[in-house]
């Protein structure tokens, strides 16, 4: 790119990319900014373009809206601190030298590549089930009641339904900082006299900081859209309606468009502040 | 103290034997340097004593007692790595500070001793400071800084100075000396640079295959090279080897001539030849010359400013009394 022609040159092929992208994500956009503000719900044959906003205060004073954000919340927490945990030590374990690595690398990273509705369902009939669940069988086979995951705790079985799904990605992207941490800094410490949990705590640890970080962005911003496997398990009931799901109940369940797209707008608001947010600590971190 | 002695120490990686059995004792207070080319197993020797490798046989002892099923942390010996292995996320205070913490030191006796290090290596103004924003030659003191707060039996230097450039290389050398002068403690030291072998060392320990060549003072390799390999890998510029004619004249198979010890005559001489590549260092000429009955060319040192050019006929002398005399084994002839 030195010369003006190649630059000119670059500007023009990127081009056709920049517009088809802009329109796929400007259209929509635009189309939800306009029926945020409009009364429309085609069941009932009422459209009025223009309402104010009062969808918006509809959307942000029902009780439903807050229950719900507190719902995404702790859901996104706690599949973040099991991905990130478990794949802290996953990465720690596949990192040591043993037979068969290769094969148990893509058994590990298998998970990433079974769609959503697929090992939700899965999880819902082949773990959870009270009659026929792996679990079920296990809590028999040691004489205790089998628990209905479910509907004694659904938030915190789509959690781990969830966090299994994303288990292989914190593992890989940790697995790559792991082995890029120099074996002599480890020796290092070694000779310092550090025994092997402060070699975790003081050099393993602050050297993945940079990968957990950015696990923890990209994760973030894929978690705050889980649909599949709510609607696939609980279809939302139980205290397990996250933002995105009030969004989808009010479009399509409700039927109130106009309702569901300022709740999309609301949620991509709210969604704009978290990454904001977490890229001023990533930026902070991939600095030093 | 720091007197180490190694017993028949051996090492295998599966079946390779990297370092047959091996004895050698390393006096209180010493300074010596493993020496040899790459691959000669001199750095595992190094980490067989500091106990990030385990022995395949053999007995290592520090101060008389056995070490060799000893952690590394319980043997009392500090190391300082070829890539200087500073905790990057951490100041160089508390880098320095490591050991001491994880030794549960206490605090004042921990200020103190950093400030004590600091003082010595010119790092009291970088002490709050991360490694990544020091130079090449002051993260090496940082690394040195943390060996030292530990007060070891020994301090083991792997290859410590290659990452630094050469102007800086050797005024480390001379800390470090510096450093053995002050502190008189036992260090170990490898390197293949054979120059950093000649300035600092107290004993060469000269490696080849995990074998030892030779011990001795710098000057004993220098003047005594026990065999060929010894008397083609000190000194620099290369001692010139030649075998045939010219070392059966002084019943020889090789014999051996440093470059210093050959002198520019100006008729007849031992060798006549050609002057080929000439080096200009100003206080010294290296000549390389081409002599017809030999395949190699030979190296000679000249005085500052010889009028010999590419192509000239040079005529050489060898000092009677400095020419190596080799076996057939590669041994020297007393």
């Amino acid at each position: 790119m030195a010369t003006e022609h190649s630059k000119s040159s670059a500007r023009i092929m990127i081009a056709p990319a920049v517009f088809v992208l802009l329109v796929w994500m400007l259209v929509p956009l635009c189309m939800t900014l306009y029926f945020s503000f409009a009364d429309y719900r085609p069941m009932r044959a009422t459209f009025d373009a223009w309402i104010g906003f009062d969808n918006y205060v509809s959307f942000l004073t029902s009780s439903s809206f807050l229950s719900s954000l507190g719902t995404t919340l702790w859901m996104v927490g706690g599949i973040l601190s099991i991905t990130i945990a478990g794949g802290v030590v996953l990465a720690l374990l596949l990192d040591q030298p043993m037979f068969g690595q290769g094969i148990v690398r893509i058994l590990v990273i298998a998970p990433f590549f079974v769609m959503p509705t697929v090992s939700a369902l899965v999880w819902k009939n082949m773990f959870f089930n009270v009659d026929n669940g792996l679990f079920s069988y296990l809590f028999k086979f040691f004489g205790a009641q089998p628990y209905d995951f479910l509907s004694q705790s659904p938030l915190f079985s789509i959690v781990i339904i969830v966090a299994w799904q994303w288990l292989p990605f914190a593992t890989l992207i940790l697995l790559t900082a792991v082995q890029s941490l120099s074996s002599e800094q480890l020796e290092a410490a070694e000779m310092d006299g550090a025994p092997p949990l402060s070699r975790f705590w003081y050099i393993i640890l602050p050297h993945l900081s940079r990968a957990i970080t950015v696990v923890i962005l990209i994760q973030t911003i894929f978690l705050l859209s889980i649909f599949a496997e709510i609607f696939v398990t609980t279809n939302g009931a139980f205290g397990t309606r996250t933002l995105t799901y009030l969004v989808y109940q009010r479009v399509l369940e409700s039927q109130n468009i106009g309702l569901g797209s300022a709740g999309g707008i609301v949620a991509v608001i709210l969604a704009n502040f978290v990454a904001i947010f977490l890229m001023r600590i990533v930026g902070k971190n991939l600095d030093n | 103290m720091g007197r180490i002695t190694l017993d028949k120490v051996q090492k295998k990686f599966g079946e390779v034997e990297v370092i047959p059995p091996l004895d050698l004792t390393v006096e209180d207070g010493e300074f010596v340097v493993f020496v040899g080319p790459s691959g000669c197993g001199k750095s595992t020797l190094l980490r067989l004593i500091a106990g990030l490798e385990d022995v395949s046989g053999g007995e290592i002892r520090i101060d008389g007692k056995p070490a060799t099923d000893l952690p590394p942390a319980k043997r009392g010996l500090a190391m300082v790595f070829q890539s200087y292995a500073l905790y990057p996320h951490m100041s160089v205070r508390k880098n320095i500070a490591f050991p001491m913490k994880m030794a549960g030191m206490p605090q004042d006796e921990q200020d103190r001793r950093i400030a004590k290090a600091a003082d010595a290596l010119n790092l009291t103004d970088y002490l709050d400071r991360r490694p990544g924003q020091l130079s090449g030659g002051q993260r090496q003191r940082v690394a040195i800084g943390r060996a030292i707060v530990r007060e070891p039996a020994a301090f083991l230097f792997d290859e410590p100075l290659s990452n630094l450039d050469a102007a800086l290389r050797v005024g480390m050398r001379m800390e470090i000396s510096e450093l053995h002068s002050t502190l008189k403690t036992t260090m170990i030291y490898v390197t293949h640079d054979q120059v950093e072998a000649m300035t600092m060392a107290d004993k060469i320990v000269v490696l080849r295959a995990g074998h030892i060549e030779q011990v001795g003072s710098p000057l004993d390799l220098y003047h005594a090279p026990r065999n060929t390999f010894v008397a083609g890998f000190i000194g620099s510029p290369k001692m010139n080897l030649m075998g045939g004619a010219a070392a059966a004249k002084h019943d020889a198979t090789t014999i051996g001539i440093r470059p210093e010890h050959l002198d520019v005559v100006d008729t007849g001489g031992t060798f006549t030849g050609k002057v080929g590549v000439s080096e200009h260092l100003g206080s010294d000429t290296f000549f390389h010359v081409h002599i017809p009955e030999m395949n190699e060319p030979m190296t000679v040192r000249a005085g500052g400013e010889v009028g010999l050019r590419h192509g000239d006929t040079i005529y050489l002398e060898p000092q009677a009394d400095k020419i190596h005399r080799f076996d057939a084994k590669g041994l020297r002839i007393a």
